[in-house]
């Protein structure tokens, strides 16, 4: 998946101000930065949901010339944040996903999808009776339900997702990162807007660092999530690699057990 | 009518409400086949169904006034209750799907209030019309004219209420509110333009009613409400995808655009064809899919038929209390559907306003 030039004008102010980006299937490409620095603007531009300048490919093909139903074939996008207009139940949500929506046949693919991001047994709750973390666990089980095989035909598909780990908890944020990079070994390519940094340096291959509408980095976690880099990004000193004062708990997520 | 309501309801979502939509489909389905019967049998008339059909079994010929009284007034008005009841309840699914809300409804938010006005229009003004275009049209006219008021009137508000993919309810209602005004100060022009035997027509019409019904409103109208009525369940999968917000729905491969201008003629031609030939019936697109939801969820797979066999049913109940309540006088219907229905939408609204604001 490649773009290149990418500009986004809202009303009169330029949020992306030519934006080139590139992520290969089978690795996790995340884009992070600061807040307001377009890298959410980015994945809605490169998946056509805000008017953008600039060309997006997919597999090879111009996206801007291919119908909804080919797009959706070879690529799904989780949403940030998801209200539902009607009390659907968190398997009528997922089976969405399927090709054909709800009359699809019995398919158990929603179940083991649910499954996956520890939510079995919520199949036949109402969606809007869930909690924040627990409806984008559902969304991320419809987005995988809609290209479930990594590769089909030979060719790569994709999950966009939209800060998939933003409002999950530690545990969760774990089982939806290594449902991501499974996604990737297996052939499949993932971008991922990121917020947090070190799940992005855990579990991207490429990261591509966005500060005011352009790329400031953009390379393999060591090369990007340097203190200098950091620093000028994200206007304050951000140590790499570096323990903290005795006394202080903290928490590495990277120090976890596999 | 309890009977279709309160019997799934008690299952709850436990289990697969694929299954129970299937069931609660073919009990429909009885249910109105009971209430068409019945609605045949009974008036104020002394003529039995069952007189009827015990003088063609013993190969008797009928009476002329029987063979009036159910062939030419019961059944066309039969026909016609089913084809309207069916028509609103499937126009108000279409239209709840479409703004992502279940208060949407044609009477409510306007354009009922938009197919009236033209079709007042048409019965007013028509006459006024080169001879040649009245005998194109014939009887269409009236019909075709409450296809583009309604049109014109769910554009309208689609366009004021709709920024963005984003509906906002409150900017829905309001919306409705300022085109129903406009459409009924429109209306009292025309009132006030209209002749004598025009006024009468137009008050009781206005009410709405069944009373008229007559084979050439059948035909004016079915084929129009039958198309929209076919098209409806191929929207099902656009609109459950649209229930996750406009841009979720695209990435999921549905042409939201087309979806959306399917839909809008959709309901456009089914409230259009209903208000032409029975005036202003409220309430029956809200209603019927609430009750629905309420029992098997808002797959509108199942939700659309679900509609159309519910709404028909219970508009010939309507009727038939119309036929009843200060017998040997009739009540509009309209005013029966009102009755029964504004209160079960602040029913609604209050529900709502109390666990997420409008």
């Amino acid at each position: 998946m490649q773009a290149y030039d990418i500009r986004v004008t809202l009303g009169r102010r330029a949020i992306l101000k030519g934006v080139d980006f590139e992520a290969r299937p089978g690795e996790v490409t995340a884009i992070a930065g600061p807040n307001g620095s377009g890298k959410t603007t980015l994945l809605r531009a490169m998946t056509g949901e805000v008017p953008f300048s600039g060309r997006v490919l997919l597999n090879g093909h111009d996206t801007a010339a291919m119908k909804p139903w080919q797009l959706a074939a070879i690529r799904a996008v989780q949403p940030q944040s998801a209200a539902i207009a009607f009390p659907f139940t968190v398997l009528e949500i997922v089976r969405l996903g399927l090709r054909a929506g709800l009359a699809a046949a019995d398919s158990d693919l929603p179940l083991r999808a649910l499954a996956q991001v520890d939510l079995a047994g919520f199949a036949h709750r109402f969606y809007q009776d869930l909690s924040g973390g627990e409806q984008q666990r559902v969304q991320l089980a419809r987005v995988m339900v809609q290209v479930w095989e990594p590769v089909r035909d030979g060719v790569p598909r994709w999950l966009i997702l939209d800060e998939p780990v933003a409002s999950l908890d530690i545990g969760h944020q774990f089982t939806v990162m290594d449902l991501a990079r499974s996604y990737a070994a297996r052939g499949g390519g993932v971008v991922a807007v990121m917020h947090d940094l070190n799940l992005t340096a855990m579990f991207a291959d490429r990261i591509t660092l966005v500060h005011a509408g352009r790329v400031a980095a953009d390379g393999v976690p060591a090369e990007v999530l340097t203190h200098d880099t950091l620093a000028q990004v994200y206007g304050c000193p951000v140590p790499v690699n570096r323990v903290p004062p005795a006394g202080v708990p903290y928490l590495l997520p990277q120090a976890r057990a596999v | 009518m309890s009977l279709a309501i309160d019997a799934p309801a008690a299952a709850g979502p436990g289990t697969d409400r694929r299954v129970q939509a299937r069931r609660l489909t073919v009990v429909l389905a009885a249910l109105l086949a009971g209430m068409s019967v019945f609605s045949l049998a009974w008036g104020a008339s002394g003529t039995s169904l069952w007189g009827a059909l015990g003088d063609l079994a013993a190969g008797r010929e009928l009476s002329r006034l029987d063979r009036i009284i159910l062939f030419d007034i019961r059944l066309p008005r039969l026909v016609l209750g089913v084809l309207v009841g069916a028509a609103l309840a499937v126009s108000g699914a279409l239209l709840q799907g479409l703004f992502r809300n279940p208060l949407a409804d044609p009477a409510i938010v306007g354009v009922s209030a938009g197919a009236g006005l033209a079709a007042m229009a048409a019965i007013v003004l028509g006459t006024a019309l080169p001879a040649a275009v009245q005998q194109a049209a014939g009887s269409y006219l009236v019909s075709i004219a409450a296809f583009f008021g309604s049109w014109i009137a769910i554009l309208v508000l689609y366009r004021i209420s709709t920024r963005g993919g984003r509906t906002s309810v409150a900017t829905m209602l309001l919306a409705g509110i300022a085109i129903s005004a406009l459409a009924n100060a429109g209306t009292g022009m025309i009132t006030f333009m209209a002749d004598d035997s025009q006024l009468r027509d137009l008050t009781f019409w206005n009410m709405g009613s069944l009373a008229g019904a007559t084979w050439a409103k059948v035909f004016a109208a079915a084929p129009v409400i039958w198309l929209a009525l076919l098209a409806a369940p191929f929207l099902a999968r656009g609109l459950n995808g649209l229930a996750l917000g406009e841009a979720a729905a695209g990435h999921t491969g549905i042409p939201v655009q087309r979806v959306k201008n399917t839909a809008i003629l959709t309901v456009a031609a089914a409230t259009g064809a209903a208000v032409a030939v029975s005036g202003g019936i409220g309430f029956v697109g809200i209603v019927v899919p609430h009750l629905l939801r309420l029992a098997t969820g808002p797959d509108h797979h199942s939700l659309l038929p679900n509609a159309g066999l519910l709404g028909a049913s219970l508009l010939l109940a309507a009727d038939m209390i119309s036929r009843v309540a200060v017998a040997p006088a009739e009540l509009p219907i309209g005013i029966i559907t009102a009755v029964l229905g504004a209160p079960f939408f602040l029913w609604i609204l209050l529900r709502r306003f109390g666990s997420m604001g409008i």
